[in-house]
């Protein structure tokens, strides 16, 4: 469980990363709608309409990497996975005590 | 001479310029400094008359009206912040008006017509008077070119001012630091006259 989290939030971490940098890695709040300008060619005009569009912007990764922290930090409460060549040493030298 | 004055007198009158724009250009962009980034936003819910007399654009007279449902901004918790009580109270005040006065210092070069527009701006209820500069452009027999079908002139006005937001009750609480007073606008209309 515990490797499992760190992995997940490794994950998360590095894929919030690249598709904010893929994205154009914006300095600026997250968008989620783009505008496109045009220019009417009769009178000069420049029109902005807006095109819905999803763009990360720093908040979004800012939110990203502190899920990713909770996700390490969540799995700092549980105990490591035992390692089987290391469980069954353990086992060998309690049942020599034993005899 | 008097009688060409005459002539050409009686030939030009007054014409009613209809802002709504079947094409969705027309445009107003408000601009505030932040910390961050800028707010960067605009409305294209635009409508009104105004009139415009080519022999004597210094008369010209008329009403813009901006929705204020139409003003937009990238970020949805922004756009949701800026519509709201604080903000614009879009609800309870759903137009941004500009009532045109009077027209100072106007200069005519052709078809272009620079001026300082003296008016009364209504935001969220409160009406300020302010004074802006202004450039119109009276393009004669355009209209055609623009909406198939119909023949007319179109009237362009495209005017850039600050306001503060502080003036017009925009969530005066706000901290200056993280939003600044000063509201940057730009206005971008073409109106048209059907004959």
């Amino acid at each position: 469980m515990k490797r499992a989290l760190q992995l997940l939030a490794l994950t998360v971490a590095l894929a919030a990363g690249a598709w904010w940098l893929a994205a154009g890695a914006r300095a600026g709040w997250t968008q989620t709608s783009v505008p496109v300008k045009t220019i009417d060619d009769v009178t000069g005009l420049e029109g902005i309409a807006y095109q819905k569009k999803f763009v990360p912007g720093i908040d979004f990764l800012g939110a990203a990497l502190l899920g990713a922290g909770a996700l390490a930090g969540a799995s700092l409460m549980f105990r490591g996975d035992a390692q089987p060549g290391f469980q069954q040493k353990h086992n060998d030298s309690n049942q020599t005590i034993n005899t | 001479m008097t009688l060409a004055s005459l002539g050409g007198g009686a030939f030009a009158a007054p014409q009613a310029f209809d802002f709504k724009d079947p094409k969705g250009v027309n445009n107003a962009i408000f601009k505030l400094d932040a910390p961050l980034e800028a707010i960067n936003g605009s409305a294209n819910g635009v409508s009104g008359t105004v009139t415009f007399d080519p022999s004597n654009p210094g008369a010209t007279k008329g009403r813009i009206v901006v929705a204020a449902a139409s003003l937009h901004v990238p970020n949805p918790m922004m756009n949701t912040h800026l519509h709201g009580a604080q903000w614009m109270d879009v609800a309870r005040q759903p137009e941004i008006t500009f009532e045109v006065r009077e027209l100072k210092n106007a200069k005519t070069s052709g078809d272009n017509t620079t001026a300082d527009v003296t008016g009364t701006l209504t935001i969220k209820g409160v009406a300020k008077e302010i004074t802006a500069p202004v450039k119109l452009s009276y393009l004669k027999g355009k209209l055609g070119q623009r909406v198939p079908n119909l023949q007319g002139d179109l009237l362009v006005i495209r005017s850039t001012f600050t306001i503060k937001r502080s003036d017009f009750a925009i969530n005066p609480a706000a901290p200056q630091d993280k939003v600044s007073d000063e509201i940057a606008l730009t206005l971008s209309i073409a109106g048209a006259s059907p004959r």
